[in-house]
Parts: C-alpha cells; sequence; structure tokens
C-alpha cells in the first residue's frame, strides 16, 4: 500500500488528459464564451506617458447609439495591486496615468466595433508632466514622483544584503573580475490575448471567466477592488493561450467588466488586442548590473558583489519580488562563500515589468555566466571543466540560507558537454564558428506566498463513487504546461487508474481548493504532493473495505490497472469501482483532501523570504553558433540541453516545457526586446513603446529555430511528488549566455548586453580589428544610493540566519 | 479584436468597370487586390475608404502569357507566380520571399506593386499614432524621421518591385480614357505619401518581362518569415558567351520612399566580367545609394554597412559562385 | 453613411456544410466564423496578418481568416479545425499533435493544424525542410516548433494506406 515499487503512469510518455480537446478547437480560451445578452468593453487609454487628467466628457460618447455604460476613475476609489506591499494601481485612472497605455475610461456598448467608435468620442483634457524614461532619469528626477509611496524620490525599492564581508574575499583572491552587463526588457507575448467575461448570476454575485494564470490571487484582489465579499465572487481561470508570467497580476481590465457586469446587470466581455498586450506586460525588467567576483587562480569562487539597477515601469506589479530575484538564486549554483547583493527599482513612465519565465534571475543568470567564461579565458581553464569545479554540494546551505537538495547539475554538464562533442569543438571550430555553454538553477515553487499567510500553498479535493469515476478538485490553472495532466498522472499513479478516466476540475475559485496558481514553476511540486496526499487518503479508506472483502490486511493490497488485488495472488482481486461500491457502504460519502505547505527555510532575515524553495532544477546549455565576420550575421545551428529534472512525469510535456523554454532563452539572446521610442523632448512629451505589434515585436518563426537536443537527467528529489522538480523555467536561463560565450568563441568579442544583434556583433569586430577592447555592453554604472546593508553571516561563519552586527563577523574572521 | 471600418463594398466584372467606379468615387473609393496590405491598414485607420472596389472578380487580371517574355495579370497571386515555372529568377526569389505562405496565397503580385510605404512611426494602431501626435503622412505635421524634413520618408518595402525593375519589366495602368505602359521603375515617386505615379482612376492590370536576363533578388531581414525587406539587392545582367556583361541593370528597394534602378552601377558593369575587383567596386557604389534611415526594424547604421556584402552576394551567385550555404544562413530556407 | 447595409446575408460553405449567416459587412471571415457561425476554434492573435492563428484553409489552400472579408467568402469552401476530424475520429494531424506535444497551449495549434493539413493534402511526403517552410507564417510561442515537425512527419506516415 504504497507508492513505491514500479510506477505506472507516471515516466510514460502519454497523450496529454487534455490533448484531444486542444487539436479539436474544443478547448475554450476566455475569448471563446458567448453568453445571451453579452455587451463589449473597451478601454480609452492615455496617450501621454505623464500627465494629471483634468477632465473627462462622456457626453457625446453616452449618446451614441449602443452604448450601455462608460466608466471612469471615480466609479472605482480603491486602489489594487498584486502584493499587499504595492497597492499603486487604480482600474481607470484616479486623476493621474504613469504611461502610454494606462486606462482611463470604459465604454460598454452592443458590440466591439460600437465600443471603439464610442472611445474616440470620449474627450479628455490632461496637464502633462516631466517624463520619466529611464532608471537613470529617475535616479536624476526625484521630482515629480511617479508615485508618493516607495522608497525614496522615483526609487520604488533600493536594498543591500550582505552575506559575510564580500570586499574582504575579494581582497584575498588571486582575481577580481569587474564587469558591466545589461539585459533588456522583452515581454511575454503569449499567442492568446488578454480576455475576459464577467457575468453577474441568479443571486446578484459575480462569475469572472479570465486568462489568468491565478485565480485565487485575483479573487482574493477582485474581492477588494469591488469592497465585495470574496464569497459573492467566483473566479474561474480558462485554461490560458500561453501565460509565461503574463497573466499573473489582476489586471484593470479585469476589474472593470466585472464592475460593469454588476452595474448593467449582465454579461461584459473583453478582449485585448495585441497592442494592448504589450500595455498590460509584467514583463522582465530591463536590469543593469554590475558583478564584481573573486577567483582562486584555480577557479574557485571566494566571493560575489552584485548590484542591479531596474527599469520597474510605473507601477509595482510583483516589482518587490522581480527585485529580490535579480540577486537571490545567485548562490545555488556555484559555492560562493560570500555574497553581496545592491538591489534598485525605479518608477518610470513606461508599462509595468513584472514576472517573465525565470522572473528576475535570468538577468543576473546571463551576467554571472558570461562572467565565468571570461574568468575560465583568463585562467586557461575550460569552461566546463571549471564549472564542473565549483558546482553546489546537495544537501547543503549557501551563502544567503538557502537549502540545496538534490542537484543534477554537475551530470547536465557532463551529458551536455558530451552530447555535444564539446572537448573536440570548444576553441577548435574555426574562424566564423563557436560554442558556448552556461548553466543555471531554478525555483520548483517559491517557498512563500505573495501575501503572507501560514495557510497550504495548494488543496487536492478527491471524489471518488460507485460509479469508478475519480474527480479531482484542484486550483491549479492550465496554461499551456499540463497542469491537468501532472494531476491526473499523480492520482491515477497512486490508484492504479488509467489517467485518462479521471476527470480534472481546476482553476474555479468556486468549486476547487486553493492553489496559489501557475508561477514560479511551483504547480507541480506542490499541487502534485497535495495531490498524491489526497489519494494516499482515498486509497487507504478504499484498501480498508477491500482489504475486509479480500480478507487480507490492506497493506497486502495493490491498486494497478484499474483492479485492487492481494499483491502475492492478483487472482485475488476487485475491479477498482467494486472496490469503491465497499468503500461506500463501510464510510459513507467518499473524498479525500490533500494539501502541501513548502518547507519553512533556514534564513531568519527579514528577506529571507525570496528565494527559498522545496527544490531547484538545475539545466546545462551548450550552443553552436556561426558568426558571418564581415556582417555580424549570427546563426545558430544547434543546441544542446541537459535539465535536471529529478523526475520526468510525462516525457513529452517535460520536453515539450525544455524546449520552449530554449526557444524562449534563444529569442532573448538574439531578438526580442521591449524597447521604447522617447521623441525629441523640446518637441514633445511621448514614451511610446517602439514596436508593439507581432510583426515587429520579433518572435522567431519555425525557420528560425535550430535543432534542440534534449536529455532529461533524473535524479528524484525526496521534497518532490515522484521526486519530479520543474521544468518549465530552468531550461530558458542558460541559454542567452551560452550563445554570448559561442560567440566569443567563434569571433573573440564579448557583447556583455542583450539582446545579442548583428549590429553589436559588427561594431565588436571593428573594435577588435582596431585593436580596441572587442566589446559591447554598457560603460558605467550610475551612482545609486544603495543602504547599508542588511549583514548575515553565512552558516559556516557561524551565523544562525539571523541578521547581525558587522563586528561579528570581523570577529570570527 | 481590430475591426475594419463600415465601407462600402463593390465587385466590378472588368476592369473598365472598376475604372469607372473609382473616377465617379473619387479619393472616397480604393481597390482592393489580396487586401493583405489594405486591410491591416484600414484596421489601424490609415486608410478608411469609403468605398471598397474589388478586383477579385475580374477575370482578364488573373491572365499569364508567354511570348518573348512574360506577362502576369495584376491578379495572380504571389502564390500562383512562384508556381509558375516561367517566372523569372529574380522575381521567384522576390515573390518567394514575400511575408507568409497564407499572406503570399491571398496577396497578389499587383497589390504588391502598389504597397503603401512603411514606416515605425506609422505602421501602428490609432491609438499608438494619437500618442505621438500623429506625423506628416497621416494626420499630423512632423515627420519624426527627420524633424526637419518636409517630405515623409518612409520606406517602400515591396520585395517584387526591385526585381521587376532589374528585369526591365513594364506595367499596365489603365483607367477611364485608355491605358498606358511604363517602366516599373517609373511607377514610383520618391515619396512616403504619393509614392505611386498612378492616377486615381487607373488600375495597375498587367506586368511583363522580357526575356533573356539572368537575374537574381537577395532579402536582408530579421526573420526567415513575416518580415519586410529593410534592403532588397535585385541584378539583372546578360552576359556575352565569353561572360562579358552585356546590359546591366542594378536596383534596390527598402532603400527609399521608392525602389529605384542604380544607373551608375548598371553602367559600370557593362562589358566587364565579374572579376573579385569589379565585384566589390560595383558593390561599394550599390552600398553607396542605400541611404537607410531610422524607420525600419534593426540598427540604420548597420543596414548601411552591409549593404556592399549583399551586393556582393548577389554579384557572386550570378557569377556562377555556390552561394547557397550564405543564402541558406540569410533566408533561412533555400530560396 | 446611409447606403452601407447593416447586416448582409450570405451563403457560406463551412466544413461541407452550406449555412447561410448573416453579419455586418465590414467583419472578416475571421469575425464571421467566430461571432455569427459560433465557430471559435479558429483563434486569433493579432487580426493583422501578423501571427497565423487564424489561418483556415479556403479551396483547399492555407489564408488568414482575419485579412479575407466576409463578404468575399461566399461561393468558396471553407474549412476550419472543427470539420478536420471525421465525426469522433481526429484527422491523423490532429492524434499526432495530442500525442507527441505538438499543442501545448494549443492555442497556436488550429491555425497550424489547417496549414499543415493543406501541405500534406498537396506533399504527403513533405521533408522536415518543407514543413518549417510550410508553418513558418504559423507563430508559436510554447513549443520551439520541434515537437510540431515532429507531429507533422508522424501524421504523414499514419496517413499512408
Ligand atoms: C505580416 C505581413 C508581412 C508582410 N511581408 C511582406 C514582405 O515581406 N514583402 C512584401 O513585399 N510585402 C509584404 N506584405 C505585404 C503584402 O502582403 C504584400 O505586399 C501583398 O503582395 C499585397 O498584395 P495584396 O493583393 O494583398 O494587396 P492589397 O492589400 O489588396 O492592396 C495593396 C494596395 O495596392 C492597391 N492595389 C491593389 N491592387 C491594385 C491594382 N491592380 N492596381 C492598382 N492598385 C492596386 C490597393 O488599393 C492598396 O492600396 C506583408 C503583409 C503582412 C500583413
Ligand atoms: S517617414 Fe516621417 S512622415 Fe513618413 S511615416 Fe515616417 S514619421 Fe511619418
Ligand atoms: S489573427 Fe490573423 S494572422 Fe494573427
Ligand atoms: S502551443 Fe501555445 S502558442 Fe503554440
Amino acid at each position: 500500500m504504497s507508492t513505491q515499487g514500479k510506477l505506472r503512469v507516471i515516466g510514460k510518455a502519454r497523450r496529454r488528459v487534455d490533448g484531444r480537446a486542444k487539436v479539436t478547437g474544443l478547448t475554450r480560451f476566455a475569448d471563446d464564451i458567448v453568453l445571451p445578452r453579452m455587451l463589449h468593453c473597451r478601454l480609452l487609454r492615455s496617450p501621454h506617458p505623464h500627465a494629471e487628467i483634468l477632465e473627462i466628457i462622456t457626453g457625446k460618447a453616452e449618446k451614441l447609439p449602443g452604448v450601455h455604460l462608460i466608466l471612469t476613475g471615480k466609479d472605482f476609489p480603491v486602489t489594487f495591486g498584486i502584493m499587499p506591499v504595492a497597492q499603486d494601481e487604480y482600474p481607470l485612472a484616479n486623476g493621474r496615468v504613469r504611461y502610454v497605455g494606462d486606462p482611463i475610461a470604459a465604454v460598454i456598448a452592443k458590440d466591439e466595433q460600437t465600443a471603439t467608435e464610442a472611445l474616440d468620442l470620449i474627450e479628455v483634457k490632461f496637464k502633462q508632466l516631466k517624463t520619466i524614461s529611464n532608471p537613470e532619469e529617475a535616479l536624476q528626477n526625484p521630482e515629480p514622483r511617479i508615485h508618493d509611496y516607495g522608497d525614496q524620490g522615483n526609487i520604488h525599492r533600493i536594498q543591500s544584503y550582505e552575506f559575510g564581508d564580500v570586499d574582504e574575499a575579494l581582497a584575498k583572491s588571486d582575481h577580481v573580475f569587474d564587469d558591466l552587463f545589461f539585459y533588456e526588457g522583452n515581454t511575454h507575448l503569449p499567442i492568446e490575448q488578454h480576455a475576459s467575461v464577467a457575468a453577474p448570476d441568479g443571486e446578484g454575485k459575480l462569475t469572472l471567466w479570465s486568462s489568468t494564470q491565478v485565480p485565487h490571487y485575483i479573487h482574493r484582489a477582485l474581492a477588494r477592488a469591488l469592497q465585495m465579499p470574496a464569497s459573492h465572487i467566483r473566479v474561474i481561470a480558462c485554461p490560458n493561450g500561453g501565460g509565461f508570467g503574463g497573466k499573473c497580476d489582476l489586471h484593470n481590465h479585469e476589474i472593470v467588466v466585472s464592475r460593469a457586469a454588476l452595474k448593467l446587470g449582465r454579461p461584459v466581455k473583453i478582449c485585448l488586442n495585441r497592442e494592448e498586450v504589450f500595455y498590460m506586460h509584467r514583463g522582465r525588467h530591463p536590469v543593469l548590473m554590475r558583478m564584481r567576483t573573486g577567483v582562486t587562480k584555480d577557479g574557485k569562487l571566494t566571493g560575489m558583489h552584485l548590484q542591479t539597477l531596474l527599469d520597474g515601469g510605473g507601477y509595482g506589479s510583483y516589482g518587490p519580488a522581480s527585485t529580490f530575484y535579480t540577486g537571490v538564486l545567485q548562490t545555488v549554483t556555484y559555492e560562493l562563500p560570500r555574497y553581496k547583493f545592491d538591489a534598485c527599482r525605479a518608477f518610470t513612465n513606461k508599462p509595468p515589468c513584472g514576472p517573465k519565465r525565470g522572473h528576475g534571475t535570468p538577468q543576473p543568470r546571463f551576467g554571472q555566466e558570461v562572467q565565468l567564461d571570461k574568468i575560465a579565458e583568463k585562467l586557461k581553464l575550460d569552461p566546463a571543466e571549471l564549472r564542473l569545479n565549483i558546482v553546489a554540494k546537495p544537501d547543503t546551505l549557501t551563502a544567503n540560507w538557502l537549502k540545496i537538495g538534490t542537484i543534477g547539475l554537475a551530470e547536465c554538464i557532463r551529458q551536455a558537454t558530451a552530447r555535444s562533442d564539446w572537448k573536440k569543438k570548444f576553441r577548435k571550430m574555426g574562424p566564423g564558428r563557436g560554442i558556448g555553454i552556461a548553466c543555471s538553477s531554478y525555483l520548483s515553487g517559491a517557498g512563500l506566498p505573495i501575501y503572507w499567510n501560514k495557510m497550504p500553498h495548494s488543496g487536492v479535493q478527491l471524489l471518488a463513487d460507485r460509479s469508478g469515476q475519480v474527480t479531482v478538485f484542484c486550483g491549479a490553472t492550465e496554461i499551456g504546461q499540463g497542469s491537468d495532466d501532472v494531476l491526473a498522472a499523480m492520482v491515477a499513479e497512486v490508484l492504479g487508474m488509467d489517467p485518462y478516466d479521471i476527470r480534472c476540475v481546476t482553476g474555479d475559485t468556486a468549486l476547487t481548493p486553493v492553489d496559489l496558481g501557475s508561477y514560479s514553476s511551483r504547480v507541480t511540486v506542490m499541487m502534485g504532493n497535495a495531490a498524491i496526499q489526497a489519494a494516499e487518503k482515498l486509497k487507504a479508506q478504499i484498501a480498508e473495505a477491500a482489504g475486509e472483502q479480500l480478507e487480507v490486511i490492506p497493506s497486502r493490497l495493490s491498486f494497478s490497472d484499474g483492479r485492487v488485488f492481494v499483491t502475492e495472488n492478483s487472482n485475488k482481486s476487485l475491479s477498482f469501482k467494486e472496490a469503491v461500491e465497499f468503500a461506500e457502504v463501510k464510510f459513507g460519502t467518499l473524498g479525500a483532501v490533500g494539501s502541501y505547505t513548502p518547507p519553512r527555510a533556514p534564513g531568519r532575515y527579514k528577506g529571507a523570504g525570496v528565494g527559498p524553495s522545496p527544490a531547484y532544477s538545475y539545466s546545462a546549455c551548450v550552443v553552436e553558433v556561426e558568426v558571418d565576420q564581415a556582417t555580424g550575421w549570427i546563426a545558430v545551428p544547434k543546441i544542446w540541453i541537459a535539465h535536471d529534472i529529478g523526475r520526468t512525469v510525462n516525457p513529452v510535456l517535460a520536453r515539450g516545457q525544455v524546449e520552449g523554454s530554449v526557444y524562449m532563452g534563444l529569442a532573448e539572446a538574439l531578438m526580442e526586446e521591449q524597447v521604447f521610442r522617447r521623441l525629441p523632448p523640446k518637441m514633445s512629451h511621448a514614451l511610446v513603446h517602439k514596436i508593439p505589434s507581432l510583426l515587429e515585436y520579433k518572435s522567431p518563426t519555425s525557420l528560425d529555430m535550430p535543432e534542440i537536443d534534449t536529455i532529461l537527467i533524473e535524479d528524484p528529489d525526496p521534497n518532490c511528488p515522484f521526486g519530479a522538480k520543474e521544468a518549465g523555467q530552468g531550461p530558458l536561463l542558460p541559454v542567452m549566455p551560452a550563445v554570448a560565450n559561442a560567440i566569443f568563441d567563434a569571433v573573440g568579442v564579448r557583447i556583455d548586453e542583450l539582446p545579442i544583434t548583428p549590429d553589436k556583433v559588427l561594431k565588436a569586430l571593428e573594435l577588435k580589428a582596431a585593436g580596441k577592447n572587442p566589446r559591447v555592453g554598457p560603460e558605467r554604472f550610475p551612482l545609486v544610493p544603495y543602504p547599508k546593508s542588511i549583514f548575515v553571516l553565512p552558516p559556516w561563519e557561524g551565523g544562525d540566519g539571523k541578521e547581525s552586527k558587522r563586528d561579528d563577523a570581523v570577529a570570527v574572521v | 479584436m481590430m475591426r475594419l471600418p463600415w465601407f462600402d463594398y463593390r465587385a466590378p466584372r472588368t476592369v473598365a468597370e472598376a475604372a469607372k467606379i473609382l473616377a465617379g468615387e473619387g479619393p472616397g473609393a480604393m481597390l482592393i487586390a489580396g487586401g493583405t496590405d489594405l486591410l491591416p491598414n484600414m484596421k489601424r485607420r490609415h486608410q478608411t475608404p469609403k468605398v471598397l472596389v474589388s478586383l477579385r472578380g475580374i477575370p482578364s487580371l488573373k491572365s499569364f502569357s508567354n511570348g518573348s517574355g512574360v506577362a502576369f495579370g495584376s491578379g495572380l497571386t504571389l502564390t500562383e507566380v512562384i508556381r509558375n515555372e516561367k517566372t523569372p529568377t529574380a522575381l521567384y526569389q522576390a515573390a518567394a520571399q514575400v511575408a507568409t505562405v497564407h499572406l503570399r496565397n491571398s496577396g497578389t503580385l499587383g497589390g504588391n506593386l502598389c504597397l503603401d510605404t512603411r514606416c515605425t512611426y506609422y505602421n501602428q494602431n490609432h491609438e499608438w499614432r494619437k500618442a505621438i501626435d500623429f506625423c506628416l503622412k497621416k494626420d499630423g505635421d512632423i515627420c519624426w524621421v527627420a524633424t526637419a524634413s518636409k517630405r515623409c520618408v518612409a520606406v517602400s518595402s515591396t520585395d517584387t518591385a526591385p526585381a521587376l525593375i532589374a528585369l526591365n519589366a513594364k506595367v499596365i495602368l489603365e483607367g477611364v480614357p485608355g491605358q498606358r505602359e511604363i517602366p516599373v521603375e517609373n511607377l514610383y515617386r520618391n515619396d512616403g505619401i504619393d509614392y505611386l505615379s498612378r492616377k486615381p482612376d487607373e488600375i495597375l492590370t498587367q506586368i511583363s518581362i522580357p526575356g533573356g536576363w539572368e537575374s537574381t533578388y537577395w532579402k536582408l531581414r530579421r526573420r526567415g518569415a513575416f518580415d519586410f525587406p529593410i534592403l532588397g539587392v535585385a541584378i539583372a545582367l546578360q552576359f556575352s558567351s565569353e561572360k562579358i556583361i552585356q546590359e546591366a541593370r542594378v536596383a534596390l528597394g527598402a532603400a527609399a520612399s521608392r525602389p529605384f534602378l542604380l544607373e551608375k552601377a548598371s553602367e559600370f558593369l557593362k562589358g566587364k566580367k565579374l572579376s573579385d575587383d569589379v565585384i566589390a567596386e560595383t558593390s561599394t557604389l550599390i552600398a553607396s545609394r542605400a541611404k537607410p534611415l531610422d524607420n525600419t526594424d534593426m540598427d540604420l547604421y548597420w543596414r548601411k554597412e552591409v549593404a556592399d556584402d549583399f551586393a556582393g552576394y548577389a554579384l557572386r551567385e550570378l557569377r556562377g559562385d555556390d552561394m547557397r550555404a550564405t543564402r541558406l544562413r540569410i533566408a533561412r530556407f533555400a530560396v | 453613411m446611409a447606403a452601407v447595409p447593416q447586416r448582409v446575408h450570405l451563403k457560406f460553405l463551412v466544413n461541407g456544410e452550406e449555412t447561410p449567416v448573416s453579419f455586418a459587412p465590414y467583419k472578416t471571415l475571421l469575425e464571421v466564423l467566430r461571432e455569427d457561425l459560433n465557430l471559435t476554434g479558429t483563434k486569433h492573435g493579432c487580426e493583422l496578418g501578423e501571427c497565423g492563428a487564424c489561418a483556415v484553409l479556403i479551396d483547399g489552400e492555407p489564408h488568414l481568416s482575419c485579412l479575407v472579408l466576409g463578404v468575399e467568402c461566399e461561393g468558396r469552401r471553407i474549412e476550419t479545425v472543427e470539420g478536420l476530424a471525421d465525426g469522433a475520429e481526429l484527422h491523423p494531424l490532429q492524434a499526432a499533435f495530442a500525442d507527441l506535444g505538438a499543442a501545448q497551449c494549443g492555442y497556436c495549434t488550429p491555425g497550424i493544424l489547417m496549414t499543415a493539413k493543406a501541405l500534406l493534402d498537396k506533399d504527403p511526403n513533405p521533408s522536415r525542410e518543407t514543413i518549417k517552410e510550410a508553418i513558418s507564417g504559423n507563430l508559436c510561442r510554447c513549443t520551439g516548433y520541434q515537437q510540431i515537425f515532429e507531429a507533422i512527419e508522424e501524421a504523414a506516415v499514419r496517413m499512408k494506406p
């Protein structure tokens, strides 16, 4: 009666349980929902990056036939925000707009065409304010403040942490590498544009169907925004047509259609157009980094001092978490005795940044992995060997008190280099051709929720009845990653069922137990553990009843292939259905719940909550490139990626997650950028997204993708369901630095900023030809007023995980 | 969902009938062929024609004839042009690299030649353009690319036009008073707003291409599909039996508000063999005429710098060098 | 604009069925399919021809329904993802896509399935290169395309008589 032994479902390549719906057009995305009497909403958005609203004149629009309602900021007196510490948005602007695209008014009309026509009839009078277009301007201009909260002026968050005396460590190092890197912002670009339908039910309560990754957070936040009890709100997360972190915030339009539906007593739908999706953003922060790293002459790290400057855009979003994530995971990949991390997030008049696949960590990962390549070059070491030598050890604590469990990174490096023939290729491919390596690690779920509480992160409820059917209820959300498939697989494995016989009801706050949502790669681990717990409970009940019938003790029963049988004598058996009938007789109506809360993290200092995870995944990536020396044109013929997944639940889906991550990583490496145009300040205040379209924001086509060789490394993690860690974000992280390192191998130039475009390569080649430093990247790091560090001693320097006085450290050393 | 504005729809059966509608309705009417350029523009409110005059139902525009040269009806789709074995190489290579499979199934050769000029300040939604207070080309009075300019410098982005210019093709324009035939290069004006010399009631009906040219087209763009050219180099040559160039025509696309013939470079090639030196010199001559501006994809200085490399690729290919690997790396598929 | 009718009434031939439909004349085929014929299987990601999510077959060739006028569709044979399966029997492409992970979020899937169908109808044995070219007008943000290529190849194998 245990989950050990031969696995029948887990690890088998299968069609996903929701696969059929996806290929028949039956998967119902939010915009596919049509309800009787449904009206349509469109939003009027700000044409100015920073302005006060003096007046909104809606009279003409109201009179347009077919218009039912116009809403403005007056209808929404309460702020909202996804994080409790950043309640800084209004559904419709309350006297102030902070970026081009900030919503001002909403029209609800009989159809979208009419609503659009009405938008043109609304007149808004503005008083323009100074445009703050980047973090440096934000630092130089504390006034006008974009928000009247935040750490100072136009700085949203500014912080510093030091784990052991880093200056001392660097002073004692054989070499110190001091590098600047810049990672341009980019966005999620799901092919599905955000859509929501809100409808009042017969009792006047609200249902919201939405393309969201986080129905529970939306539920909570919506209750506050609408000033309505959560018990009167039901949020249903429709399957997402791609999320990647872009559907993790409560969005203005979700609140607006909810309010409108309640006011009008009719369903109201909105579907953003592509330009608006670019404005919702919440994507990758542009980050400028300075990284000082000490190494011994044999390539061991002695300490690192990382400074980051994030361009946050116009609102908080997940920014406080993002700010932490640009630093906290630098320690979990390689042994790093001491670490200091300063971070600053500035407000600017652009669409707000937030979490995109890898949340905050790809930027410093890029810097670290490129810097390691420079270190290897200088020390004349093979960069793969150098990494193998410093891979973090399993079951250890890091300098910043994160707990590493299993770590398959060394095996990832070995496999990726073996499969790519690394030894034969590195520095040997001839002019214009090169190969590069980089590694990474990522969370399998954030250790803490975004609002502080001690309740479970994931809950699963099971229903089984005499028909033999099993239904699983869970708040988790299907965004393409296959969360329904994982859920069905876990339950099926425990109960010895066929996963296709299990019905999943997910992402519905009225029906399903809370799960925090599809972000931070948490679903497989957290939902999976909760599902196993629930299934084991149900199994115990069924086994007890079946044992009585078969006259054996429950522990001698096995569940498999839809039957319950005596382990040593499979002829003595019941069908699963019969066994459930007996259990229903014995116990009454059957049901079981399971829940999961991550283990408490060892760090005790303020801020220690960001970074801990039940398990970390690891990846190693090798990229081959061809660079044309005359034009800088870059071609990528092949990518190898080895990913430490713990255990593979469904290899088809796992490979898909890894390859999808590589795709997005390569796109970030070579072409994607969320960039803005500032018109000449003397002539205009304008600051607009340069390319808010699927044509000009470049996402690679099938012709632009190289072959990917995916290697899944299995080393089951005891904290994870059947040992399975995440696969959906980690494998993105090493791709960008591996590309940069391969370009260096090919043509000997360093591009220390992303994306790496042919013009930058050509510029670096020209510098090289002129005998100058063949590098393109940021040249300076501005003066940032980082505060005095919170000082924490690393575990091996006698710390207890709490903040300590710096003097304690001096005493120890 | 981006939607079209309201319009009245007409479906004439003959060119004469279409011309008559155009003449009668005045500037409020526009032709629609495949609609792959016009419809996105209408959705973004660049063009809001009162009347759409569809060319789909005019059988004569689907003609193809093959004599001393070839003549394509303007209503043939790019897919039909690609599938036609008689299509000259440069035109084939240009058409095959337009947009995507789907768009080539809808988009016509005539529509491609009459494609609106493009600019990253212009090819945006109405709401976006409001945020920059519009620009000269539509609803505004400043050109944001060159703020001192009195002229819109939006970029001609048709792939087939430079190829057809190099091939010395001609087009027939038919209006109410009758028809005229002009060289393709004369169809264009170097003005981002008023970019065609076509009269308002004229319909481009036919494209005829003389035979005898060896030709090639090289397109620079970011991705293997979708993207408009940010540089197009088309070259057509006629060789003597000793491989001496008798006739040469070099054309550039996506380098100004019109595609244009490079007389100097063309003249320079005549009477020469394609030696490495000749290729290098010609490439420099060609590149000197490429004057990219900051209104397309990719860095403008880079676009300027690589123009001679692209010209070199084209010339080497015509010399008979095996350029397949380079082609593959740039086009990302075998063209 | 008084002259423009509020609605037009036409007969469409969709998935082998002749259907009368009435719609506002500014609508594209995409809008008519989704909003007036309730065929929401066809998706949209830009409505400007820039993604391929809305691809359907017209007279056997893939077109972008977001750039085809509804008023120009009468008399043309339209196929959408809803018509791909034969009753409850999935088309081999659908089965292979589901089996091999070619549909992750599934949003680009209908457009790619229809595009791939046109390919296999013409070329039952496409090379990997041909497949790459054929679907290069369909953006997928989830898969990195590799499993899509494999599924199309697998479908081609399964379709062999
Ligand atoms: C995402 C995307 C990518 C694209 N990429 C490319 C590309 O890479 N290269 C490229 O060249 N094009 C590209 N295009 C543009 C377009 O698809 C093609 O140029 C196509 O060939 C246009 O033909 P059409 O028949 O669809 O033109 P339409 O849209 O029907 O017409 C275009 C213009 O020409 C006029 N017109 C059409 N036919 C005639 C005629 N017979 N006589 C007079 N005027 C006429 C119309 O009034 C209209 O102003 C792209 C379009 C999109 C949406
Ligand atoms: S070139 Fe100038 S006027 Fe022309 S579209 Fe661009 S910004 Fe407008
Ligand atoms: S919706 Fe038609 S191409 Fe994007
Ligand atoms: S499967 Fe999600 S976009 Fe292709």
